[in-house]
């Protein structure tokens, strides 16, 4: 079986070769669904970042396939298998959700590519089942959960309620969350999968009377959620911290609803190093809309891969040499650093970030204090990769 | 870290609030499901494009009302909008599916949706619209226990009792609505009395249609407004009309508040109650599931013992 | 669309078989291997929407979940190869094993309903099958398991070669087919079509409908169960989104799509849909609003799907 795949890749290798000087990279997301929103920040990113580089990635003609996940797995794996084996990318990048990462990261990194993840990040590909060939310009899920853990101790909170939907993402969430909260958990609620009313919920929240209520509700019920909140009068009563809840795909839809709500980053928009307030600007003129961190996360993806191949000065089919570039790569990230751990997912600062204004009065999630610094996900422990 | 989860099925106060809940989401409920339920019953069209016309009552009523400022207008100009797509998706798709098979009927207005979907996503954007309340409407209730009762949900249960009375009193107490439910049980026998059935049906699915994008613009404030919105619902509101037997407004009502229920207070006790059973990290796992399930445990077990639905209609045999 | 009248012979099948099997032959020959994926994918599927042909088209009862088995049999594999079970000879029977017993138990609740209201609770007890899965955090929950190693048939072949995977998939669907045109032509077929137009008269010829429909869902259920255990080798993943709603409308769309009741046509069908949404989705990102138009006009203009325009065609 490894032979035959082996074989194959082979095939890959040698017919990349004839065609040296130019890279090939495949683009993945959702843009059809509910989850459509999130595809949609994460290409434009990505779109500005090759844009920036002149539309060559490690000064190499770039050839660039688009394609849509549906947010179905098997979709999500014909796609994938149509452009190793067919357009024969050299970089597979992208990717909203943890799910379709999942079902594309075999046929991948068994394949002559690398993957490069600009969102999802799931505690498998972190931990045990870490490879060489997957890189992360984002986290590992649970970082942002941890934060806000921190956050909620750090401030004090002694009795906080949980909301998550039921799924292995929530889950993983708020055991992220509970990692550096030691108050108490007045309740665990887990809702439905695609949930839009929360009444029985919120009724339970006004009954138990926590110090804060901690929420990962991301897309579509995210905003209901928030939405019910406020109007039960909940927002100034009791704190709200979430992840992947309130940030800026959902702020313009949650308007003064979301006001005072605390979420946690590695990026916000108002980040003033120059290559953010470069992209910043940029974005928001080509596209119209304040990006959110999956823009930043994509764009930086492509500056990645950019200093990556650069660094083997576009010689594409030496793999360990193009691993070992793409791990000393440095490039002017618009968190303002850039490090990875050994896992391959970076090291990020976190803030807390709540809705405010851009200088011009633009609503945007604006970064508050530091959170964690230089905080490396805990499961790169598992992780066998030492470089 | 330490947990403590209390039994909170024993506070009177919060089973109040969540009975409360509960029928506020069956109302809301009803409404999409009463139309769907009278197009069944009286033109036997299985109609899979209601859910759209919802969303659309959701867009429009956010649009109305993000450029206008009026609620008021809002809430007009969604029924109306919905109304006018219901007689468009019927003089384009649903007449020539009236003589069809169930099963052509689910794929063409499937088909509706799939493109109603992409057309609204291509139009507005992926991104959920914006639809703040105005400030009158932004205060709660307080209730004995601590707990609240937003004033938009008491809007949502006012507009739907009313709608629901005067839905019911149009169907008992004017001739229209006498037509309306002999046209439920056998319509050929009407034509043949010489009443223009074609101009009941068209009737019924503009009258349907409204009632749809109503309900849109009410759960707007509440929802996310983003392309796709009404598919959940639709489904929702097909479990509504089985549990309660298709084509019978009263089964929708009870179908609806049986729905609302029983998914509301699953939500809100289940997981405790399994918690007296299991252990906290599996009662985590099993509550959680068993509660998603709850609805549709429901709708199986009613076509179990009652095949044809809890209120259905005794229709001649076409 | 009205069922298209099988006159005891294979119509179009033996065609179409030789078509699929030259298909593969060139994609391992010119095309490369992405078009022997594709091929699989489809032919999977197909199996999948000849399954339910035998319920929906030659029984008339409209299976709105028979994704739910398709998932049953998927997570099977996943399940066995996550304990480190890999062989196939131990993984597949189980898989067939498990999804002929959901099969006969929703079967059974669920043919106590008729028409509408069989849709609606094949679809609730797909529903609680896809909660189920969302929940096995063990497995993965919502985000699904990889399949780190293929089903292993020792010596014998194995499926993570490209060829031996198509043909593979070749092979298995022209035994269902074969299998299912016997059933359909046979007296207990008979009674199946005959109960559809008329279940009284079939009763009354003492003739047992309601054991005789049990015994056709549950065959469709494992034959699913089966596409299953395929799609999960394919994809070497499972995952919830296998068994949801979309999914059993999806199927069902194949099947009406290539012309209910004639095994083959739901052949046609599932290569039509898996061919027209790859051409589509490579054009725009907005496919839904050409294929959704594009579903409505086949439902209204072409009665008996694409096998009855292709009769038609031929007759002319």
């Amino acid at each position: 079986m490894r032979s035959a795949l082996a074989l194959v890749a082979g095939t890959a290798l040698f017919l990349g070769a004839a065609q040296a000087q130019e890279l090939r990279v495949g683009f993945m997301a959702t843009f059809t669904g509910p989850g459509a929103n999130l595809g949609q920040h994460l290409r434009d990113g990505f779109l500005l970042g090759v844009d920036h580089l002149g539309g060559r990635l490690g000064g190499l003609e770039t050839k660039l396939f688009i394609v849509d996940d549906q947010l179905k797995p098997d979709v999500a794996r014909q796609e994938v298998d149509k452009l190793l084996e067919k357009e024969k990318v050299h970089f597979v990048v992208g990717v909203v959700f943890s799910n379709i990462l999942l079902a594309i990261y075999k046929p991948v990194i068994e394949s002559g590519a690398f993957l490069i993840s600009a969102n999802a990040g799931p505690s498998q590909i972190a931990g045990a089942q870490c490879s060489e060939r997957f890189f992360s310009t984002s986290w590992q899920n649970d970082q942002t959960h941890s934060a806000l853990g921190k956050y909620a101790q750090d401030k004090g909170f002694k009795r906080v309620f949980l909301l998550a939907p039921n799924y292995q993402a929530g889950r993983d969430g708020l055991t992220g969350f509970k990692r550096y909260f030691k108050g108490t958990v007045v309740d665990e609620v887990y809702t439905q999968l695609g949930a839009v009313d929360f009444s029985a919920e919120i009724a339970k929240i006004q009954a138990a009377k926590p110090d804060a209520v901690y929420a990962f509700m991301p897309g579509g019920p995210g905003i209901a959620l928030v939405k019910q909140y406020a109007q039960a009068g909940l927002t100034r009563q009791i704190p709200l911290l979430s992840a992947f809840t309130v940030d800026d795909t959902s702020l313009p839809a949650l308007g003064a609803a979301a006001e005072g709500l605390i979420s946690a980053s590695q990026w916000a928009a108002d980040f003033d190093n120059p290559a953010n307030q470069r992209f910043v600007a940029d974005f928001r003129k080509k596209y119209g809309y304040v990006p959110s961190y999956f823009a930043a996360q994509a764009y930086d993806a492509a500056q990645f891969i950019d200093a990556g191949v650069k660094g083997v000065n576009g010689k594409l089919d030496d793999k360990a040499a193009l691993r070992d570039s793409l791990r000393r790569a440095q490039f002017p990230s618009v968190k303002g650093k850039w490090k990875l751990n050994t896992n391959h997912i970076p090291i990020n600062d976190f803030y807390y970030v709540t809705p405010g204004k851009l200088p011009d009065g633009t609503p945007a999630m604006v970064k508050g204090e530091l959170v964690f610094a230089d905080y490396g996900d805990e499961y790169a422990k598992d992780c066998p990769m030492r470089w | 870290m330490k947990s403590e989860y209390r039994a909170t099925a024993l506070d009177p106060a919060l089973l109040v609030v969540q009975l409360l809940n509960g029928v506020q989401l069956g109302l809301l409920l009803f409404l999409v499901a009463s139309g769907l339920t009278l197009v069944f019953g009286i033109l036997d069209v299985i109609n899979l494009a209601h859910g759209v016309v919802f969303m659309v009552g959701a867009y429009v009523a956010a649009s109305t009302f993000l450029h206008s400022g009026s609620l008021l207008l809002a809430a007009a100009a969604a029924p109306i909008a919905a109304a006018l797509l219901g007689l468009v998706l019927d003089r384009l798709v649903l007449r020539f599916l009236y003589e069809r098979s169930h099963l052509d009927q689910v794929l063409a207005t499937f088909g509706v949706v799939l493109f109603v979907d992409e057309a609204v996503r291509t139009l507005f954007g992926p991104a959920a619209l914006p639809f703040p309340l105005p400030a009158s409407l932004e205060w709660s209730l307080p209730l004995p226990g601590g707990t609240s009762y937003p004033a938009w949900r008491l809007v949502i249960i006012a507009g739907g009792l009313v709608l629901a009375a005067g839905l019911f009193g149009i169907l008992h107490r004017t001739r229209a609505g006498m037509l309306v439910r002999a046209a439920a049980n056998d319509a050929r026998m009407l034509e043949m009395l010489g009443v223009d059935v074609r101009r009941l049906f068209l009737l019924v699915l503009g009258a349907g249609s409204a009632l749809a994008g109503f309900a849109g613009a009410l759960a707007g404030p509440i929802m996310a407004v983003q392309p796709g919105m009404g598919d959940n619902v639709l489904i929702l509101a097909f479990v509504v009309i089985v549990t309660g037997g298709m084509g019978s407004v009263q089964g929708a009502l009870l179908g609806a508040l049986l729905v609302g229920l029983v998914d509301t207070l699953g939500r809100a006790f289940l997981t405790d109650l399994v918690r007296t059973l299991l252990p906290p990290a599996a009662a985590n796992e099993v509550g959680p599931a068993l509660a998603s399930m709850a609805i549709y445990l429901l709708m199986a077990i009613v076509l179990l013992i009652r095949p044809q639905g809890l209120l259905s209609v005794r229709r001649a045999a076409r | 669309m009205s069922a298209v009248r099988t006159r005891g012979g294979h119509g179009l099948a033996p065609l179409l078989f030789v078509l699929i099997a030259l298909a593969i032959l060139s994609a391992e020959l010119w095309a490369g291997p992405y078009y022997l994926k594709l091929l699989s994918r489809a032919m999977i599927l197909a199996l999948a929407a000849l399954a339910l042909d035998l319920v929906v088209g030659v029984a008339g009862l409209v299976s709105l979940g028979h994704a739910a088995f398709l998932g049953v049999g998927a997570y099977t594999v996943g399940i066995l190869a996550e304990h480190g079970i890999t062989s196939g000879w131990i993984q597949w029977p189980i898989a067939l094993f498990a999804s002929a017993a959901f099969a006969l138990v929703i079967g059974a609740l669920s043919l106590r309903t008729r028409g509408v209201h069989f849709i609606m609770i094949t679809l609730a007890f797909a529903q609680m099958l896809y909660y189920a899965a969302n929940s096995l955090s063990r497995y993965g929950g919502d985000d699904g398991l990889t399949i780190w190693n293929r089903s292993e048939f020792a010596t014998f072949f194995s499926l993570a070669d490209r060829s031996t995977f198509a043909w593979t998939c070749f092979v298995i669907l022209l035994l269902s087919y074969l299998l299912l045109a016997r059933v359909v032509a046979s007296r207990f077929g008979r009674v199946l079509r005959g109960a559809k137009d008329n279940e009284r008269r079939m009763e009354a010829l003492g003739y047992p409908v309601a054991r005789f429909r049990l015994v056709a869902f549950t065959l469709s259920g494992t034959l699913a169960g089966l596409a299953g255990v395929l799609l999960a080798n394919l994809t070497e993943f499972v995952a919830p989104a296998y068994m949801s709603w979309h999914r059993s409308g999806e199927l069902l769309a194949m099947v009406v799509l290539g012309g209910l009741g004639s095994l083959y046509g739901a052949i046609i069908g599932a290569f039509f849909f898996v061919l027209v949404e790859e051409a589509l989705a490579r054009i725009t990102t907005h496919w839904a609003l050409v294929f959704g138009p594009f579903l409505i006009l086949l439902v209204l203009l072409g009665r008996g799907g694409l096998v009855g325009l292709l009769e038609n065609l031929g007759r002319r």
